[in-house]
């Protein structure tokens, strides 16, 4: 089975992201650069169900292609999930910060060239956090979806995918090929070794262009401004339950 | 300008949610409609009727929609779409699953999460886990848009809509297999009133479940936990509040042996009340918190219990 990971260049989740004074948008000048967390747990799945580990059969991926969409520098990005095992990379590179819409119109695009069985990606960025790429996708290459995956079993020509719900977990069978959104508690991504990264540097990564896949990314949402949040303003420190109890009382919320 | 809102079904009712999405329609136009889909869903429909200031409910049921499927959900969607210049639904795990789906099917783009409706063409949403709040601008002539419950008051009983049946999609190429619900006699954490949360400072599931259920039972509240306790295995899954967990605003929100990472803070910090109980005079949590005790929660909840009587 071939595996197409999409993974995105974010900023690092440690970073505390600063609107920018004029608004227009968050200062990323000299910020870390990570790659987005979901991605991650994306390509660790994927290479796991190259190894045979956890409770996939080896082989149960053949190979495994990761594309990112983004500047020069997310080479980077796709430089880490080769390290981490994934076999080779795609750069399409665009400077601009395209909407979940180009992105899945672009992604469908290269789905149509490399014709993986399984796409499997995080279920949102952590910088737009849209949430909508996967389903889009989907939706465009009219497969089935399974999102929010806190566990994927492959067999059978399906994916048998447990979905972390509001109220609890629901299963379901997608025939493949199929479009996969991994949760937080899928798995915990490793650590690429030294040897890893060092062999990681000789795989290959290709750089397209937008353009090459004729695809309309024209922009359909604009951004009018983007402000910090309203801050909470610290309260009192009570000496005890029993103070705590008679003002919580008389704030009338007991 | 016309507004389909989909409702969040709860069995033979709608959940509060779908009020609170009518109320953020009604800000788009004064024709809303409300789709239910399901199957055997018509006390759910009625129920959406009685939502006040709704045009008409249109109810959808096919075996495929009884689970909510994207595929079936979508084709169903999508059939009612040119009566409608918007279409709604609750950010609830299923309207993040199905919206993108329709959006994708309609070509436009897909608006998440709003918080506030600035005009019939502009929104709020926040980005960054809720350290930016972006106020965004639609060209496309639909829009398809989730909007946080939790940032809308519930529209008011009092409706008489009428019901109309439409046509339901069948399931495409995904089937439900099982789900596995977490049954609790606690309010839902997303719509309690009162909310308390403890942290990894538990130090394991069974402390958690000793501090956190008799204090719960006795406020009525639902219990929550940090993604740390969660990640630690003390609290299941579907505890976390937090930007990858739940967001909730709930009148009170009790947060024990909780530090306050931003990631907590941006799934709690538009509660009405806010409590923090931590060792650490230090904790972030204190920051947002309207009053704090600085304690070992071991003897400060028992106090609490007590002085609750």
């Amino acid at each position: 089975m071939k595996v197409l990971v999409p993974v995105k260049r974010v900023i690092d989740y440690n970073v505390k992201a600063r609107v920018k004074a004029d608004q227009t948008g968050v200062d990323l000048a000299n910020v870390k650069m990570s790659m987005n967390p979901f991605d991650e747990i994306a390509v660790e799945e994927a290479v796991r169900m190259k190894e045979g580990k956890e409770h996939h059969a080896a082989g149960t991926a053949t190979e495994i292609v990761v594309v990112s969409i983004g500047v020069t520098q997310a080479q980077e990005t796709i430089r880490t999930a080769l390290a981490m095992g994934a076999d080779r990379g795609l750069l399409i590179q665009s400077d601009a910060d395209l909407e979940p819409l180009a992105v899945a119109k672009l992604l469908k695009a290269v789905v149509d060239e490399e014709k993986p069985d399984l796409v499997l990606l995080g279920k949102q960025s952590i910088d737009g956090d849209n949430n909508a790429v996967g389903q889009m996708l989907a939706a465009l290459l009219d497969w089935p979806q399974a999102t929010f995956a806190g566990k994927i079993v492959i067999g059978g020509g399906k994916a048998t995918v447990t979905r972390e719900v509001d109220g609890g977990l629901q299963t379901l069978s997608a025939t493949l090929p199929a479009v996969v959104s991994v949760d937080l508690r899928l798995n915990t991504p490793r650590y690429a070794s030294l040897p890893n990264i060092m062999k990681a540097k000789k795989k290959e990564i290709a750089v397209k262009a937008v353009a090459d896949y004729g695809v309309d990314t024209a922009p359909r949402l604009t951004v009018k401004k983007v402000t910090a949040p309203p801050t909470r303003s610290a309260g009192i420190k009570v000496a005890d339950a029993a103070e705590l109890v008679s003002k919580l009382k008389t704030a009338g919320v007991l | 300008m016309a507004v389909l809102v989909i409702a969040d079904r709860d069995g033979d009712t709608v959940r509060d949610t779908t009020h609170k999405t009518v109320t953020a329609a009604l800000k788009l136009s004064s024709d809303v409609d409300i789709l239910v889909i399901g199957q055997g869903s018509k006390a759910a429909a009625d129920a959406a009727a009685r939502i006040a200031g709704v045009r008409k409910v249109l109810l959808a049921e096919s075996a495929g929609l009884g689970h909510q499927l994207a595929e079936a959900v979508t084709a169903t969607v999508t059939g009612l779409a040119d009566g409608y210049d918007a279409i709604l639904s609750p950010a609830t795990t299923d309207g993040k699953n199905f919206m993108p789906r329709i959006a994708a099917k309609l070509d436009v783009a897909p608006i998440s999460d709003i918080i506030e409706v600035v005009s019939n063409d502009t929104f709020v949403r926040p980005i960054y886990a809720g350290n930016a709040l972006e106020t965004v601008q639609s060209s496309d002539g639909k829009k398809v848009i989730t909007v946080r419950p939790t940032s809308f008051d519930a529209a008011a009983e009092g409706g008489s809509a009428k019901v109309e049946t439409v046509a339901g999609a069948d399931a495409g190429k995904a089937a439900f297999v099982s789900e596995e619900m977490v049954k609790s006699d606690r309010p839902e954490l997303g719509a309690a009133r009162i909310v308390v949360s403890g942290g990894r400072a538990m130090g394991s599931a069974e402390e958690f479940q000793a501090v956190m259920d008799p204090l719960a039972d006795r406020l009525g509240a639902a219990v929550g936990a940090s993604r740390a306790a969660v990640d630690a295995g003390y609290a299941p899954n579907d505890y976390q509040v937090g930007q990858t967990g739940k967001v909730v605003a709930p009148a009170l929100y009790i947060a024990i042996g909780i530090s306050g990472a931003i990631q907590h803070l941006a799934g709690m910090k538009d509660s009405k009340v806010i409590v923090a109980i931590n060792k650490d005079a230090d904790a972030p949590i204190f920051q947002v918190a309207d009053y704090g005790i600085v304690g070992d929660y071991k003897t400060v909840v028992p106090e609490l219990m007590k002085a609750l009587g």
